[in-house]
């Protein structure tokens, strides 16, 4: 009966998300206040049923109802609740459901606390959101309806995929997709002030914090998913250029112009036109990436089990969002009046450096990942794009941008002084390339990314830190004085510095990795093993039973000089449900790098074959995203920053912006 | 600087990165991309020793003989020709005889070839596309025999 709920409920959604499309944009059109508000109770409406019917579903999961398919397909009653819970958006229709969820919990958010938004601009958005909403909740019930019934009903369930029985499952993808659908707001906001035809700094102020909310939820849900595949894959790789990281990569990068480019907007009213496309191109990488990975054009570690009528779905959906959005843009961005001027060296003019360098990273990546696919179309050749051609293009890309960055936060608006801001950077310069310098001799003949990206994040670090002390620093003010004017800088600058910080640490992390140890050993109980400065000794192998799977333990102590620093346990563990194992590393937090170590199989008594890894400075490379989205979330809780605030107060901050 | 003088600047600078991205992707495609072919494409096509590749195919029954110091060999074949594999390190959990794999490395000789990775699918219902498409070009492959 639940089931049956959720299912109405969803039709009902299906339903309001019609009338939240069509209905505002009329209202707007022939000027009626009443039909244009109507979309804020659709919208609140439409989240309420797609909760509910998000709810049912899980509730059939929690419950281990066999009669529904989906939950006999992805479930088993011996599941801990967790798993239960986390399997509801582990299969293709359920994590349509959370897709869907979001997206309306999106709008919901700009009905709820968009009071401060112009009328017109208000309904407009919802409209185009409840536009994306129909047609998702359309794909869900026409192609992957999560409710479907089984009968008879099997005793026991298939099991979830032992690989997602994991807690990366229930946090991964509901970070990723809040920051891939939070973009749909950002893309709405864009559609809606084409549709008026009238775009201002205003519009800027309205979506920003949007546009940082979905960034960092989806740095986040980036990071989270790179750590889910490093600790649960077995190798200790953390990225690997897969089609669909690639997929969520690209409106990261976009998402990244983005969000500084409305900046821009907001604060210089330049940059018009192109940060209107900038949302647009964000959400169509998302659409993109939902059409990979659920399409089955591509073979990937994340692509679900495909059906070719939701991949011609999809790539309709793709379509008309996308060829909507774009031939709106060019009917009506002529129309938008021009803004502000700057001159090339200035902040304004650094942050269009940005823009450039992260579109054509964006461009290098789709590139890479659509090639092999449109070559096998056309000559029928198989290829793969792997690391090397990413490193070559993006990797460059990436760390050109690099160089620019401390340039972009410390020139001023308007007209900037390029040699004084040399001259301030040039400390920090200097001790990035010294690094890159000793780590080159020292790596000699080795790979030179290396040296370079370590010399460069710690240039940003430095650069960064030296951005907020010159703002800060007086000479001959007291320590009481420095401090409040530290306190009373804006958020935004500590959140903009802590988030390049965030990109100096991410880089030096993935540096650190050209320093790292590799063995593979037969490793016999009771025989050290050394792997970078620590040995791994190898104490027992023991069986041991799971809820719902069995495992074989390795108890490896790690020492450092004959002390025994810490104990680690890789495990195999064996699902009887599904006949699959999974890897379990070991993993040791040393510092700031981890010892990894993955098991194989028993290849006699007490011997077992091992991988171990030394991977210094590793763990920067999530620290620096976590760094990134605090630095988003900074600047988003600035005052000037909250959504429908009138306009800036002046009077909070102390003497700061005169000592600009 | 004029309005159209600025422009100017913002639009060459734009063409300068963009004409230099599309020079490191070309580069970068003319050098790092691998073929992917199935045993029986290795042997027709002549591939000269050295080439890096990636095979695919099922691995055959009875062919896995693992030795010390975490060496496997194995035969990846199509049903209709073999390439021999070698390869040092620990292999995938859904690594199976009879199941689908992909092999990425170098070829040694025609037929003998030493990977450095090899990938299992995650999911017993699942074969990787590249497989299931090189054995239907053999005419091994039957419908529904297993669910790609």
């Amino acid at each position: 009966m639940i089931v049956e709920i959720g299912h109405y409920a969803l039709t009902l959604a299906l339903a309001l998300a019609l009338v939240q499309a069509i209905v505002p944009l009329w209202g707007t059109l022939r000027g009626d206040e009443g039909l244009a508000s109507v979309g804020q109770s659709c919208a609140l409406g439409q989240f309420a049923a797609i909760a509910l019917a998000f709810g049912a579903l899980a509730q059939a999961h929690l419950a281990s109802d066999f009669s529904v398919l989906n939950v006999a397909e992805n479930s088993h009653s011996a599941a801990p609740a967790i798993y239960k819970f986390s399997g509801v958006w582990g299969n293709h229709e359920g994590s349509m459901l959370l897709w869907v969820l979001i997206l309306a919990f999106f709008g919901a958010l700009v009905a709820g606390l968009g009071r401060g938004l112009p009328l017109i601009l208000r309904a407009n958005v919802l409209a185009v959101q409840g536009f994306i909403s129909a047609a998702f909740l359309a794909f869900i019930l026409l192609t992957s309806n999560p409710f479907a019934r089984l009968s008879p009903a099997p005793f026991e369930g298939r099991d979830l995929n032992p690989v997602l029985q994991d807690l990366g499952l229930a946090i991964h993808p509901p970070l990723l997709y809040l920051g891939y659908v939070g973009f749909s707001i950002v893309f709405s906001f864009a559609a809606a002030a084409l549709i008026e035809g009238r775009i201002d700094a205003a519009w800027a102020r309205f979506v920003r914090p949007f546009a940082l909310v979905a960034w960092c939820f989806l740095t986040l849900g980036i990071a989270m998913g790179s750590y889910w595949a490093y600790y649960t894959l077995g190798w200790g790789g953390f990225w690997f250029w897969d089609p669909v990281e690639n997929a969520s990569l690209m409106p990261w990068l976009a998402g990244t112009a983005f969000v500084h480019s409305v900046a821009v907007m907001e604060k210089r009213d330049a940059l018009k036109v192109w940060t209107i496309f900038l949302a647009i191109l964000a959400f169509s990488f998302s659409l993109l990436g939902t059409f990979l990975v659920r399409s089955g054009v591509l073979t990937s570690v994340h692509a679900f089990a495909s059906d070719p009528s939701r991949g011609v779905f999809i790539l309709a959906i793709l379509a008309l969002f996308i060829g909507g959005a774009l031939a709106l843009f060019a009917w009506r961005a002529p129309m938008l009046k021009r803004g502000g001027l700057f001159a090339p060296i200035s902040r304004e003019g650094a942050l269009v450096l940005n823009n450039l360098l992260l579109t054509t990273t964006c461009a290098g990546v789709l590139i890479g990942t659509l090639y092999p696919l449109a070559l096998e179309q056309l000559t029928g050749e198989k290829i793969t794009v792997g690391a090397p051609f990413f490193n070559m293009t993006c990797g460059v890309l990436l760390l050109i941008l690099c160089l620019v960055v401390p340039f972009g936060q410390s020139l001023a608006w308007k007209r900037g002084d390029l040699l004084g801001v040399a001259q301030r950077l040039s400390l920090a310069a200097a001790v990035g390339l010294c690094l890159a310098v000793a780590l080159f001799a020292m790596l000699r003949g080795g790979p030179v990314l290396a040296p370079i990206a370590a010399g460069l994040a710690v240039y940003i670090i430095l650069g960064s830190l030296s951005e907020i002390a010159a703002r800060v620093w007086r000479r001959g003010a007291p320590i009481g004085v420095l401090l409040s004017r530290a306190l009373g800088l804006p958020l935004s600058a500590w959140g903009s510095a802590l988030a390049h910080i965030g990109v100096g640490v991410t880089l030096l992390g993935l540096a650190a990795t050209a320093f790292g140890a590799e063995t593979i050993a037969s490793m016999h109980v009771g025989e050290a093993q050394s792997v970078g400065p620590y040995q791994v000794v190898l104490s027992s192998i023991a069986a041991r039973p799971g809820p719902n799977y069995s495992e074989v333990v390795a108890t490896a102590d790690i020492r450092w000089g004959g002390a025994v620093v810490t104990t680690v346990e890789p495990a195999k563990r064996f699902f009887a449900a599904r006949q699959m194992s999974t890897t379990q590393a070991g993993i040791a937090t040393l510092w700031f790098g981890q010892l990894y170590i993955s098991i194989g199989d028993q290849t006699g008594n007490g011997i077992i074959a091992a991988r171990l890894y030394w991977k210094p400075l590793v763990t920067f490379i999530w620290l620096g995203a976590c760094l990134m989205a605090l630095g988003g979330a900074l600047s988003l809780a600035d005052r000037r920053l909250r959504i429908g605030a009138p306009a800036p107060a002046r009077t909070a901050s102390p003497p700061v912006a005169a000592a600009r | 600087m004029t309005r159209k003088g600025r422009r100017l600047t913002l639009i060459g600078v734009a063409l300068a990165i963009v004409a230099f991205a599309a020079g490191l992707a070309l580069y970068a495609l003319s050098d790092s991309i691998v073929f992917f072919y199935g045993p029986s494409e290795v042997l027709q096509k002549n591939i000269a020793p050295g080439t890096r590749l990636r095979i695919g195919g099922l691995v055959k029954a009875g062919s896995l003989v693992k030795s010390e110091e975490q060496k496997a060999a194995f035969t990846i074949t199509d049903n209709a020709n073999n390439v021999a594999v070698t390869y040092q390190g620990l292999l995938p959990d859904l690594f199976r005889e009879g199941q689908g794999v992909i092999a990425e490395g170098v070829l040694e000789a025609p037929g003998r070839f030493r990977a450095d990775s090899v990938l299992a699918k995650h999911d017993e219902r699942y074969m990787p596309r590249e497989v299931v498409d090189a054995l239907k070009k053999q005419g091994r492959w039957q419908e529904g025999e297993s669910k790609p």
